[in-house]
């Protein structure tokens, strides 16, 4: 490590890092993109997504034979407009992230917070118990609860969020344990800090730099899982435009018109190959058994 | 002499280890039956190898953990568990390691005010920093470190951040568990004598656990020595150096070395190992190192006697 930047500040010695990974940087401008388009995507997408044009349905992309440039890739067999779909696809796509990050990030950080300080009886029990959500496969568990609560995008969130949630609880209790012997946790406690103090204020801070890499990395599981859902009919309910109810929808029309499935799947590849990248790129950054000194 | 301030007596502390669904857990005793005074404004120091319960002892009498058995008081003050929050102010710890022992995550200015924070309910933001930055100036921390993270600070600034902390609340009695083992050994002699001034200064009672001699040498008034959770000899700190009575004593001195070429170094090697506290031989638990052994040392454990300088050992060297 050079001089400066060791000397810079904790943001700094980050940037420093994630910038040697040329990956990472790349995938953290395309998710940059990502997020702008979800944010402004009725300011960007020309038509309304639900819109139907009935004299033009099944129009192949504009480049194409046959194509019209009022609709630059093409149009649904509904007469939809393909790129105000994708566009607001986006939208759900980012939302169905963030929420189930958020859900299973902070139940998971909790649990696993309770965990690593908890007597071995309950820890134990913790833990068994997440095993077994961990012994399902993820996509089937999923399906089961979605069939049980019944199919819709927002049962989706809850189930992928339950799903993902036995990763941050392992992670968290795992930093706890390594952190909690520590001479800093233990002068606190001479000090007279009590264990939510000690938990929240004292050790969680020195435990965060794996949870933010497993946080960016499940950001795309859950697109994917949630794109999954909806291509089983089990997530998002058409009308939406979500990216995987969109390759559903498509799915009979696959031999005579290519672009009507290949775009919501290129738009799924893209964004969870960028968001893997970054998750990369921030793993390299916040690890410090990965960093040079 | 006043009273002192703190009275142990009978201290000891049994770890259980192992021991799975049916196995029976086995017992570690680190501490045993230690008895100790130390009058204010003096330092006791407490000298050992590795493993000899020193850090245990740092624990028990820091209120980390409850004695196995015996008990302590501060101030006259009887100290069980049910009391340790209020005792809080009377006690504080200085690490060894001054990496390991600061908050990462916090500025300096979190790391000092969080005793404070905890303690102290009613102070108000103003105050808690007027108080923080009074003990920085007292333990030699310039006023632009408040607000920086400890990865900025040397070993030597740290453990002054250390010190500084342990000192938020005011505290009686200071344990220092090896507070310079791990520093340079120029910076060593700054924290020594800062410890020796703030002392003086605000009449502190150091307990001081160390494994170097030397040092001991330096700051203490009176020394215990133990070996494995027992005191084997315990007296002044001329006492103990100039006429060590307990061949493990005398074995450790002659382990430290003299700044002197030309004087003749008698060393005594001990052979073996220090027995694990897992199975403490039946009788003295030296004997198997002991050169002076002979058989009534393995069957029966000597008694910590003397007057003043009390030696647990039936073949005492001088007499």
């Amino acid at each position: 490590m050079s001089v400066a930047a060791a000397r810079q500040s904790p943001l700094g010695e980050f940037w420093y890092y994630f910038r040697e990974n040329r990956g990472a940087v790349i995938g953290l401008y395309i998710f940059a993109v990502f997020v702008f388009v979800a944010l402004f995507a009725p300011l960007l997408a020309p038509y309304d997504p639900t819109q139907q044009f009935r004299q033009s349905t099944l129009l192949p992309p504009a480049w194409a034979v046959g194509g019209d440039w009022a609709f630059p890739l093409g149009t649904d067999p509904l007469g939809r407009d393909m790129l105000s779909r994708l566009i607001h696809g986006a939208r759900y796509s980012f939302f169905v992230g963030i929420v189930v990050v958020v859900v299973a990030a902070s139940g998971g950080i909790l649990i696993g917070l309770i965990a690593g300080f908890a007597p071995k009886w309950l820890d134990t029990l913790i833990m068994r118990l997440m095993d077994v959500i961990l012994a399902f496969p993820s996509l089937l568990l999923a399906l089961v609860l979605v069939a049980i609560l019944g199919p819709s995008l927002t049962n989706a969130m809850i189930a992928i969020a339950l799903v993902l949630q036995p990763h941050y609880v392992r992670l968290t209790r795992a930093s706890v344990m390594s952190e909690r012997t520590r001479d800093y946790v233990v002068s606190s406690r001479v000090a007279g800090a009590k264990l939510p103090r000690l938990m929240f204020i004292t050790v969680l801070p020195n435990c965060l730099a794996p949870i933010i890499v497993q946080a960016a990395l499940s950001f795309s599981t859950a697109i994917l899982d949630a794109a999954a859902l909806g291509f089983l009919g089990m997530g998002a309910q058409p009308p939406t435009p979500e990216w995987g109810t969109m390759l559903a929808e498509a799915r009979e029309f696959i031999l005579r018109a290519w672009w009507v499935v290949t775009f919501p799947g290129v738009a799924i590849l893209v964004t969870v190959l960028a968001i893997n990248l970054m998750g990369d790129g921030l793993r390299d950054a916040l690890d410090p058994k990965l960093k040079r000194s | 002499m006043s009273a002192p301030v703190v009275q142990a007596s009978g201290l000891s502390r049994v770890y259980e280890v192992g021991g799975g669904l049916f196995g029976k857990p086995q017992e570690i005793r680190a501490l045993s039956e230690v008895s100790f005074a130390i009058p204010r404004g003096k330092t006791l120091a407490v000298v050992g190898e590795s493993g000899c319960g020193k850090s245990t002892l740092a624990r028990v009498v820091t209120m980390i953990e409850p004695p196995s058995a015996g008990s302590f008081a501060i101030d006259g003050t009887e100290v069980t568990p049910d009391r340790w929050d209020g005792l809080r102010d009377a006690v504080q710890i200085v690490f060894q390691d001054p990496y390991g022992s600061l908050n990462p995550r916090q500025r300096i200015s979190a790391i000092l005010g969080e005793p404070l924070k905890i303690n102290r309910k009613g102070m108000s933001r103003a105050d808690r920093e007027a108080k923080v930055r009074e003990v920085m100036g007292l333990v030699g921390l310039r006023p632009e470190f408040y607000d920086r993270y400890p990865h900025m600070f040397s070993g030597g600034q740290r453990q002054r951040i250390a010190v500084a902390r342990a000192l938020m609340l005011e505290p009686k009695v200071l344990v220092l568990d090896e507070p310079v083992s791990a520093l340079d050994l120029s910076v060593q002699s700054q924290i020594l004598n800062l410890l020796l001034e703030l002392q003086d200064r605000l009449g502190l009672t150091y307990l001081f656990i160390s494994h170097d001699l030397s040092v001991v040498r330096h700051v203490c008034d009176e020394i215990m020595v133990m070996y494995l959770g027992r005191a084997v000899e315990t007296g002044t700190k001329d006492q103990v150096f100039d006429s060590p009575r307990h061949p493990y004593t005398l074995a450790l001195l002659s382990a430290t070395p003299v700044a002197d070429p030309a004087r003749r170094k008698e060393r005594i090697k001990l052979t073996g190992e220090l027995p694990s506290p897992l199975n403490i031989p039946s009788g003295c638990a030296f004997a198997a190192r002991c050169w002076k052994a002979r058989d009534r040392c393995r069957a029966e454990r000597p008694e910590l006697e003397g007057d003043g300088h009390k030696a647990a050992c039936f073949f005492p060297e001088g007499g």
